[in-house]
């Protein structure tokens, strides 16, 4: 029984891991292909099954002139919109949390938990039904195309993240270190600065990495609200993919604008061993 | 603790939120009340005949949201048991503890419609690696240009984007559970099964129902796997609501008819999420 539930275990976890993988794998092999050894049907290994060529990877830094795809300018554009974006949901998410968990409001039946529910219920709302009227509003503020304007729509995004996330990390700091703090003749600012915010750093960085990961993910609005101006990275790939697709310099692309992001699983991984997740996700 | 700077720490983000919210929400009901289209832009009134004509006259529209809620409910049900069976399994002793946990948290971290790119070509139908194996069998399934199999596909793609947020939720879960109840059936003698069925999925449940919802919330968003994958096609036949109405709004430009949709949509989506909510609070605290 027992080495029927090990083998079970890791039969399990081994196919799993090979899914995961394997469109990784495809496009690490494809980014090494030309015209031939795509459209003559499907071939993996480079040497045994085609000739690899680096040309899918020089197209990246070639400029848009001599027929190279520029994704340098969409890539730090979308480094610049998702950390500003993240780093402004971050700030305004932690004041609001920590107030929407230390005091209590009240303004007729509205209560702390009606106001923690508006923030966290923006999510629910489809792109769809915000895209039209932000298209709209953007195009009257001259914000169409522009980098301020997708910092904006991206804060309305990010914002309920911080807040749920926050709220529930501040629920878990004991008051006992405001009020210690308060009776050591801090003022209210002071205790949370200089006491709270420093003990609330797992907090903020938990929300920070979950921010830039629905950020930096994000097709929908950049493909809405921007056209040639600017353009973030997923709109720039996905623009790729029009009737001839060059199958090879889009895999390149695809694996580059994914490093990044993989290095946050390995420290969200520490996180979650740590337990610090398990205060912050819940 | 109380004090009269309260608000201080509140407001900033609330009316940053609002602010920028405001304008969209009240225009698009305004919107939706009007003809506004590509021949015609401007804010007449029409008062509820967008309505009318979403009630009475499109049946594509409750189609495509049968087709969302069908996709929605099937990934994140398979999310599920995928991602608790795999939290289950790495939160315990392995081999190679931390290379999975790491693992299995990647797909979640690439971006959903250039993956989809991706996939697409993995799927091709006469040119990616799925139909060169299918085709030692001698078939050639048509991953995306069939009507049954065009499902089939996004649902894959889906699982394969989301079940890594499914696990990180369950697994951060089952990593904050006390000990003792798990001590306490050892000594009762429970075996690994009942243990799981008695002690460890009732206090899952919580934590299950929220990670749940929030799958089901971002589910229903579904949009960029379709377009890339299959833009709705064949035909309509893999079209979701969000597509639906993307398509109303954003290449037909019927802006008034489109918001229409929208608030009938979200109106249904926050009834129906509080509902589910409901009923899977009951089940899983009763079981």
């Amino acid at each position: 029984m027992r080495i029927f539930y090990v083998t079970l275990k890791y039969t399990a976890v081994t196919l799993w891991s090979m899914f995961i993988i394997a469109p990784f794998l495809w496009a690490l092999s494809t980014s090494f292909k030309d015209f031939n050894s795509v459209t003559g049907g499907a071939t993996y290994i480079p040497w045994v099954d085609f000739e690899p060529t680096l040309e899918g990877w020089r197209v990246l830094l070639r400029s848009p002139a001599q027929g190279g795809v520029n994704i340098v300018e969409p890539y730090l554009n979308s480094i610049f919109v998702t950390c500003m974006a993240s780093f402004v949901s971050i700030v305004l998410g932690t004041l609001a949390a920590y107030a929407l968990s230390r005091f209590t409001f009240k303004a007729g039946f509205i209560k702390n938990d009606d106001i923690t529910f508006f923030f966290i219920s923006q999510r629910i709302m489809p792109p769809v039904v915000l895209a039209i009227p932000f298209f709209i509003m953007l195009g009257k503020l001259g914000l169409l195309d522009t980098l301020l304007g997708l910092v904006m729509v991206y804060v309305v995004l990010l914002m309920p993240i911080a807040v749920w996330i926050m709220v529930d990390f501040f629920n878990k700091v004991p008051i006992e270190i405001d009020e210690t703090a308060l009776i050591d003749g801090c003022n209210p600012y002071q205790a949370f600065f200089k006491v709270v915010l420093p003990n609330s750093i797992p907090g903020m960085v938990v929300a920070g990495l979950f921010c830039m990961i629905f950020g930096w993910t994000d097709f929908f609005f950049a493909f809405i609200l921007t056209f040639t101006e600017v353009q973030l990275l997923p709109v720039a790939i996905v623009s790729l993919n029009s009737s001839i697709t060059p199958w090879w310099s889009l895999s390149a692309a695809a694996l580059v604008s994914v490093a990044p992001l993989v290095v946050v699983a390995f420290i969200v991984e520490r996180y979650l061993s740590k337990g610090n997740l398990s205060g912050a996700l819940k | 603790m109380n004090f009269k700077h309260k608000y201080l720490f509140l407001l900033p983000g609330l009316l940053v939120l609002l602010g920028i919210l405001i304008f969209p929400i009240g225009f698009t009901v305004r919107l939706s009340l009007s003809s506004w289209d590509s021949f015609f832009p401007g804010l007449d009134f029409i008062g509820l005949e967008n309505y009318t004509r979403l009630f009475t006259d499109d049946p594509r529209f409750w189609e495509s949201f049968q087709r969302l809620s069908f996709l929605s409910v099937t990934t994140v049900f398979l999310q599920y048991t995928i991602g608790f069976a795999l939290a289950h399994i790495v939160w315990k002793e392995i081999l190679f503890q931390r290379f999975f946990r790491v693992l299995f948290l990647i797909p979640m971290m690439t971006t959903p419609v250039i993956m989809t790119v991706i996939w697409k070509t993995v799927f091709h139908e006469s040119l990616g690696p799925v139909n060169d194996f299918f085709s030692l069998f001698g078939v050639t399934p048509l991953w995306l240009s069939s009507e049954a199999l065009s499902k089939v596909t996004v649902i894959i793609v889906e699982v394969w984007q989301w079940t890594p947020f499914m696990f990180l939720l369950l697994l951060a879960g089952l990593l904050s559970l006390p000990k003792e109840p798990f001590l306490a059936a050892s000594i009762d003698g429970a075996g690994p099964i009942r243990k799981f069925v008695y002690v460890t999925f009732p206090l899952m449940a919580p934590i299950s129902i929220g990670a749940i919802i929030i799958r089901l919330i971002e589910a229903s968003k579904i949009m960029d796997t379709v377009y890339v994958l299959t833009s709705g096609g064949p035909g309509t036949s893999s079209e979701t609501s969000s597509f639906y109405i993307f398509i109303k709004g954003l290449r037909e430009f019927q802006f008034g008819y489109s918001a229409a949709l929208s608030l009938t949509y979200l109106i249904i989506m926050i009834i129906s999420l509080t509902i589910i909510a409901k009923m899977l609070v009951k089940l899983m605290i009763r079981s």
